[in-house]
């Protein structure tokens, strides 16, 4: 069987498969009484109708893109990294302890270090599953999705005993020093003279988010270790042959996908949150692995994806106020879309395989 | 320009109907959900009745991610909904940044203070109502073991089991007092199989009364203690129904007339802080048909004396929030 055309397998079939997703959606949205095609006009009006619904779409795809590249880094290793929520929560703390208790003179040295504290706290919680993957073959599934409940505990001790302020009913931080906030999207654009919806907490977090996905890139296809990453990805023992280390490229892949995962906190919690809370990946760890999927782990494709959940998530949100739709049709129709593109791959793909075999004959 | 005058002309047309809809009030649910059979159920059944009997309608949405706590309320705000209630303390970070920009508009807070003079802060005395549950359990106890579970370690639950331990200490100082958390993710406020393992565990530790401070949680405690053949204590709503014969009583926390006393009010409600105690109703122990053959009549007097007591103001019940420290239960 001939292979389907490159654009055919990197547009058409996510394309569909969205598609199909929609339509079922909209079934059962009729089903609970609702009108779908207005719910649809809500859900695209309130994510992209205005500055201020691209505000929010892009802030979660600035999270989501992240995560993204982190389960896609590990992917082309061979890797299944679904530890990204603990990863994210574990670089929330870096984050926060960075703003916290040094002063910084200005805000662009505190991103920097913000982002160095990011990382280093979200690699270092991928280190431990890499090792125990790389030395005794202790399944990374398992493992990462074990570290991210202990990083929840560690995280949740820590805000309730330590960096909690005394007295203060929430598990949190302090807010951190007014002027160490991220420069929002609409005083970026405003510096261009592009007006912009105040008050959306897009943030640089997205020009941060963008030239990771470029340097992923760089990574992957131009380096000497992305080649490596992903000749283990592909074979091991053919990487093994040409005398790559395994231990080393599980150890390298983890640590750049956690790292990568860490930085996620640059965007909520200094970017958005402007202190650290509990729970403040929100579930975006696990949001990054359908989109490393949808994006075939292709940091273009990442992105993109990444603009569709960021979609999913504003457009539900705006369904929920105005609709008076309940929130767990919305995580129906967000279940629904991971599960086409992600899951039922097949199920579009060989029709379309087929309708092409179809073409191709008739010439 | 033409992008921010169409924000402005939304922003516009969205307070023109609001005007229209006279200002009906709105319910802002945090990320527990909006039937949790506790805390955020409670609010919505407090709005439920007010809808019955004065014919309202209102709004209501539940966030699904930090980021929604300002764009939710916001919205609301914008959607004309006055007075809008909103749930937990996380909130709080929420309203000191949104209130102050809709000073038309009065909020209420349930579980947190915000100082604001369009904001009602709504507070509950947790550790009254353990308190006098906690005396109950030791009254009830065989063993002088007693157990306690609670959701995730968090501080508002820690006041929970710092006046429970207090009650319970000032019956019987000699008491052993076992607490455990349930989880230490949101799922921990809904996860029942987890919280009957707990209260297994601490039965079999000797406790023969089990207090579950723990939302959905708690429903898995109560059933563990009725199969075990001992007590357990029911929170925030009457739970005593549901165990008739082993759920010994509730800690009643009433979000729900906090929330219809708001909507009745209406935007002209009251603002400042209110603190529902003992005094006022907001806090109790529930006592019905379900559990009148469990409280003996000294029980009842002990309790009773003691309630009068913390509301004249002679028997104090140490609030964990005050300095994070609880004399009768070290986390």
């Amino acid at each position: 069987m001939q292979p389907l055309p490159k654009w055919a397998d990197a547009t058409l079939v996510p394309l569909l498969s969205i598609l199909i997703a929609f339509a079922i959606s909209g079934v059962v949205i009729l089903a609970i009484g609702k009108d779908p095609v207005e719910a649809t006009k809500v859900m695209v009006t309130g994510a992209l109708g205005s500055t201020y619904g691209w505000g929010y779409t892009l802030y979660y795809a600035t999270s989501f893109t992240f995560t993204g590249l982190a389960v896609a880094v590990a992917f082309h290793a061979g890797l299944f990294n679904i530890g990204g929520e603990g990863q994210a929560t574990l670089g929330g703390l870096g984050v926060a302890l960075v703003l916290l208790h040094m002063a910084w003179p200005h805000w662009s040295l505190a991103l920097l270090a913000a982002m160095a504290g990011a990382m280093a706290f979200g690699a270092a919680w991928a280190l431990l599953p890499a090792w125990l993957q790389a030395r005794r073959g202790s399944h990374i599934v398992i493992t990462t999705i074990m570290f991210n409940f202990i990083a929840a505990a560690l995280l949740n001790y820590i805000l309730v005993n330590v960096l909690r302020p005394t007295g203060q009913m929430d598990p949190a931080t302090a807010r951190f020093a007014a002027d160490l906030a991220l420069p929002k999207l609409h005083e970026m654009l405003g510096w261009l003279g592009i007006p912009f919806a105040r008050r959306t907490p897009a943030n640089l977090g997205l020009v941060v988010a963008l030239a990771a996905a470029v340097l992923v890139w760089g990574l992957l296809w131009h380096t000497r270790l992305g080649f490596q990453l992903r000749a283990f990805g592909k074979s091991e023992p053919a990487a093994r042959y040409a005398g790559i280390s395994p231990v080393r490229v599980t150890l390298y892949a983890m640590l750049i996908s956690g790292a990568l995962a860490g930085l996620m906190a640059v965007n909520t919690v200094m970017g958005e949150q402007q202190r650290l809370v509990m729970n403040a990946a929100g579930g975006a760890g696990f949001i990054g692995i359908a989109v490393a999927l949808m994006g075939r782990s292709h940091p273009l494709g990442v992105v993109l994806a990444a603009l569709l959940f960021g979609f999913l998530y504003q457009g539900g949100a705006e369904m929920a106020i105005w609709m008076q739709i309940p929130r767990e049709l919305i995580v129906v129709i967000q279940a629904l879309v991971i599960l086409f593109t992600g899951a039922l791959d097949n199920m579009v793909r060989m029709p379309v395989a087929w309708a092409f075999r179809l073409l191709r004959g008739g010439r | 320009m033409t992008l921010l005058q169409k924000i402005l002309g939304a922003a516009a047309a969205c307070a023109l109907s609001a005007g229209a809809a006279l200002a009906n009030p709105g319910l802002v649910i945090d990320m527990g959900g909006k039937f949790d059979k506790s805390f955020n159920e409670a609010a919505w059944n407090g709005a439920e009745r007010w809808k019955r009997e004065t014919g309202g309608s209102y709004r209501d949405i539940e966030m699904q991610d930090e980021a929604q706590r300002e764009q939710f309320v916001r919205r609301m705000a914008e959607a004309g909904s006055n007075p809008i209630v909103v749930l937990g303390f996380q909130n709080m970070a929420t309203l000191e940044v949104v209130a102050p920009d809709y000073p038309e508009t009065t909020f209420a807070l349930i579980d947190g203070v915000v100082d604001l003079p369009n904001v009602r802060s709504i507070i509950f005395a947790e550790h009254e109502g353990s308190y006098l549950v906690g005396m109950l359990a030791a009254l009830a106890s065989k063993t002088g073991t007693v157990g306690f579970v609670g959701g995730m370690d968090v501080p508002l639950i820690r006041k929970f089991a710092c006046g429970y331990a207090q009650g319970v200490k000032a019956v019987n100082p000699d008491a052993r007092i076992i607490a455990n958390f349930t989880g230490s993710t949101p799922a921990a406020w809904n996860d029942p199989v987890r919280g009957g393992e707990i209260a297994k565990s601490q039965i079999s530790q000797g406790a023969d009364v089990v207090y579950a401070a723990a939302g959905g949680t708690g429903i898995g405690v109560l059933q563990a203690a009725a199969d075990a053949g001992v007590y357990s204590i029911g929170v925030d709503s009457n739970q005593n129904h549901l165990h008739p014969g082993s759920v010994l009583t509730s800690m009643l926390k009433r979000v729900d007339n906090a929330t219809y006393e708001v909507f009745m009010a209406g935007p002209a409600v009251e603002t400042g802080i209110v603190v529902m105690g003992l005094a006022n109703g907001g806090v109790d122990y529930a006592l019905d048909e379900h559990n009148a053959a469990l409280i003996s009549a000294e029980m009842q007097a002990a309790v009773d004396a003691a309630k009068a007591e913390i509301i004249a103001g002679t028997r104090m019940v140490h609030d964990y929030m005050s300095d994070d420290t609880c004399p009768a239960l070290t986390f």
